[in-house]
């Protein structure tokens, strides 16, 4: 009885991911003796860096209400830049310094144009976005005359190949990213502003909140972390494919925002459940490569826990 | 002896454990008006909602037309002849006057499209009925508030209720608007609908009622005549004690004038609004809904565009384009929306409380110690009922809400403090409070104003009163001139400027 008390008043919507991520990771210790190996782990953890950092940015656009897709084609064009700088300023140490600020840049402008239209000129988050990335894909494929982007660099892919203490640098890099956001939004002014803007505006505006403000910063958070995220996924092939850079970022980002709880309509969330989120969806990955199902089904299973963690969150309540 | 219409039998309600209504017994007759009061808490909210079917009894039988009733849904209870009016409208506002009463349970003709002319035909008679001329097809975002409880009225009786439900239906209404309630209300009683009537203003009870039920604290206290008893028995039920004097003594104001506001105008809203406020004064502003006080408010405070006049603050012009700006020149506004405008509902005391003067508790990182610790002074300074600092408000009580809203205002530390309505909606222990509250800011020389639609609590407590029409000021009121009749005099336009 006792037992049940304490299963009814157990807090799921702060452990629900958690939980959900134990099980998975029992289940798949169970079926498979390679999963545990350190070296799948780590190319799990290694693999989820990419669109778990752009998620970390998704998170707070997310939590202030808003959505954006055009994450995917923004990681593309901003790699394929970065490659331009890259080979433009001779391929060394220097170079790669330029071109990851270069690449900040860009991503903190693209993000910041996303957010203006969608502040200024009041346009659905979700449309501005949606024709952004169908921009940014565009532009691609434009400049790249739709081919390749090459870095003639050599030390370029240590970036995303090499390792720091055994473990990968984008997953370092996601790790200290997602500290970083977990500050940001738990314990600064910023992060107390977007959940109040996403919960409810005019109580934010009536609270002396620039609610246009820290909507748009949302975006430009979430430009600057797709640019990190393109940076490790170029430096790591060394080189941009226009046409399949970053397909379907968009949607592994989001699906680990809302896995990790954070609901679509806004107002709250967490960055640990991100975090949770996109682990999640790595295991599931990983799991079905090794019991070999085929990979045009893998997307159906990934649709299914998207559905099915929503589900589970809203009967919680 | 008259036909019962509904008897409730040892209705108990427990949420989680805690019991919110404790065997409850009464009985409504056909065609008669049952008010229950109690204060916020008591278990009002929750009796209605067993009765129209949101919540379920945890034991305890209702017996509707003399058949045990089981009333699983608010679907459910429609069916059978129980409709609610409730505070919030269920109203879509995208949609027009037609669509809504029938939402649901549209009349469609043989081919399987709707019959849109019956329908249209059906609200007008409805209309009629309620002597009110609203077009069936003006949509519901285009209508006043009392407008739109009208179509609650038709969608109620659309569905040939026997038994109405209205839950604080005055709160939202002009003192105009609430005899043309009451007109309907007696109209549909002499229709043989039985209504049940909450409200806290207990002259209303009097006035409308045949009988009215006490609760407190979950239990039923007394069930009585209307015309055996009168407000002030009907008070003390409520409290469980004698009220002694609702309203403090008046302070009076320094001459000292801390708020010049000079032909303040707002295109289509106001006009040329000019007043001063001293310092320590309570100054009311009164008017019908719709003269433009909350706009007024606003505009001061920056949240509306002026489109033209100035505004100066011990003798100083200030420069107010956004809410922030307003914080800054220590103006606080308090709304009278307290859930659309006042309060995160989804967050909890703290986060509220310091929402507006988070800048004073954070250099980067925030200082949740220096923050909590704010908090908790002001549960205990305003006595705010909270489980903890981190339950959220939207399982406040109205009063308990009210009081985070005026700590959010107060900790921005202001001189002048706007107040928008102090206690809609909230009982009569909290008003009382509050109102202490506000004599106690005026000591510490904060200068306030309250605009307020309750005539009670204008001339109770300010020292000045301006009266609003059309978005113009057409009177000023001297502490000894303030009456009822003196302010419907300006606010109706019969005297001064219009």
């Amino acid at each position: 009885m006792n037992l049940i008390k304490s299963l009814k008043k157990f807090n799921y919507e702060k452990y629900g991911p958690l939980i959900a991520l134990a099980v998975l990771f029992i289940i798949s210790a169970i079926t498979s003796p390679y999963f545990l190996k350190t070296r799948n782990l780590l190319n799990i953890l290694r693999q989820v860096s990419y669109t778990g950092i752009i998620g970390l940015g998704m998170t707070f656009v997310i939590i202030g209400g808003g959505i954006d897709l055009s994450v995917g084609s923004m990681t593309a064009l901003i790699g394929g830049l970065t490659i331009l700088v890259l080979n433009s300023a001779g391929g060394g140490v220097g170079a790669i310094v330029l071109a990851i600020l270069v690449a900040v840049l860009i991503g903190a402008a693209v993000g910041a144009a996303n957010g203006i239209v969608i502040t200024k000129a009041r346009v659905a988050p979700f449309i501005v976005t949606l024709g952004t990335m169908a921009i940014f894909r565009s532009l691609t494929l434009y400049i790249s005359g739709a081919g390749e982007f090459r870095s003639t660099s050599n030390i370029y892919p240590e970036l995303g190949m090499g390792s720091f203490l055994e473990i990968p640098i984008p997953v370092w890099i996601f790790g200290i990213l997602a500290f970083v956001s977990w500050l940001i939004l738990n314990h600064t002014r910023y992060g107390r502003y977007i959940c109040a803007v996403g919960s409810n505006e005019k109580v934010a505006d009536y609270s002396a909140i620039n609610v246009n403000r820290v909507k748009f910063i949302s975006y430009i958070i979430v430009g600057i972390a797709t640019a990190i995220t393109a940076v490790l996924l170029s430096s790591r092939l060394n080189s941009i494919s226009s046409s399949n850079a970053g397909v379907n970022y968009e949607m592994d980002a989001i699906a680990a925002v809302i896995i990790g709880g954070t609901a679509m309509s806004g107002g709250s969330g967490t960055i640990i459940g991100t975090v949770i989120g996109a682990i999640i969806l790595g295991i599931v990955n990983n799991m079905l490569n090794m019991l070999g199902v085929s990979p045009y089904l893998q997307g159906t299973v990934k649709g299914l826990v998207i559905i099915g963690a929503v589900l589970i969150q809203r009967k919680k309540k | 002896m008259a036909e019962i219409l509904l008897k409730a039998e040892k209705i108990s309600k427990e949420f989680s454990g805690v019991r919110v209504l404790n065997n409850i017994d009464f009985q409504i007759e056909k065609g008669k008006i049952f008010g229950i009061i109690g204060e916020n808490g008591a278990g009002k909210s929750t009796l209605i909602k067993i009765i129209s079917g949101i919540y379920h009894a945890t034991s305890g039988e209702l017996y509707f037309e003399g058949e045990k009733a089981s009333i699983k849904s608010p679907q459910s209870a429609k069916e059978i002849g129980i409709s609610t009016i409730p505070q919030e409208f269920n109203l879509i506002p995208e949609l027009n006057v037609f669509e809504n009463i029938f939402l649901g349970k549209e009349y469609v003709r043989k081919n399987g499209l709707l019959d849109k002319k019956l329908m249209v035909e059906k609200t007008r008679e409805l209309m009629d009925e309620l002597k009110t001329d609203i077009s069936p097809f003006a949509r519901i975002s285009d209508l006043s508030v009392a407008q739109k409880q009208m179509v609650e009225f038709a969608k109620a009786l659309a569905y040939e209720s026997k038994l109405l439900i209205m839950d604080e239906p005055s709160t939202v209404l002009t003192q105009n608007e609430i005899e043309v309630l009451f007109s309907i209300v007696k109209r549909l009683k002499e229709k043989n609908v039985s209504i049940i009537y909450i409200s806290h203003k207990l002259k209303e009870i009097k006035e409308l009622c045949d009988e009215f039920m006490v609760l407190r604290d979950g239990e039923l206290i007394a069930v009585k005549k209307t015309s055996e008893s009168d407000e002030q028995e009907m008070a003390t039920l409520m409290v469980g004690r004698e009220l002694s004097q609702i309203f403090p003594e008046k302070v009076k104001p320094e001459d000292e004038i801390v708020l010049k506001v000079e032909t303040i105008s707002v295109d289509g809203l106001l006009r040329d609004v000019s007043f001063e406020l001293r310092k320590g004064e309570i100054l009311g502003f009164s008017g019908l809904v719709g003269s433009g006080r909350t706009e007024l408010a606003e505009a001061i405070i920056g949240v509306r565009k002026r489109s033209g006049g100035r505004i100066f603050k011990n003798g100083k012009e200030l420069k107010i384009r956004t809410s922030l700006d307003a914080v800054n020149n220590k103006i606080a506004y308090l709304s009278e929306d307290r859930q659309g405008i006042g309060i995160l509902t989804n967050y909890g005391v703290t986060e509220n409380i310091t929402l507006t003067s988070l800048r004073n508790y954070s250099r980067i990182l925030i200082n949740h110690r220096k923050e909590r610790e704010k908090a908790e002074f002001y549960v205990k300074e305003f006595d705010i009922k909270a489980a903890s600092l981190k339950t959220k408000l939207e399982f406040f009580s109205g009063g308990n809400q009210q009081k985070v809203s005026l700590a959010k205002s107060l900790d921005t530390q202001p001189d002048i403090f706007i107040i928008d309505e102090p206690t809609r909606g909230i009982d009569v222990n909290a008003k009382r409070e509050i109102y202490f509250f506000i004599k106690k800011l005026v000591e510490d020389g904060i200068s306030c104003i309250i605009i307020s639609s309750e005539m009670e609590e204008i001339i109770g407590m300010c020292n000045r009163v301006v009266v609003m029409r059309n978005g113009r000021i057409s009177g000023v009121i001297e502490e000894r001139d303030i009456s009822e009749q003196e302010i419907m005099f300006y606010a109706t336009g019969i005297k001064g400027v219009a």
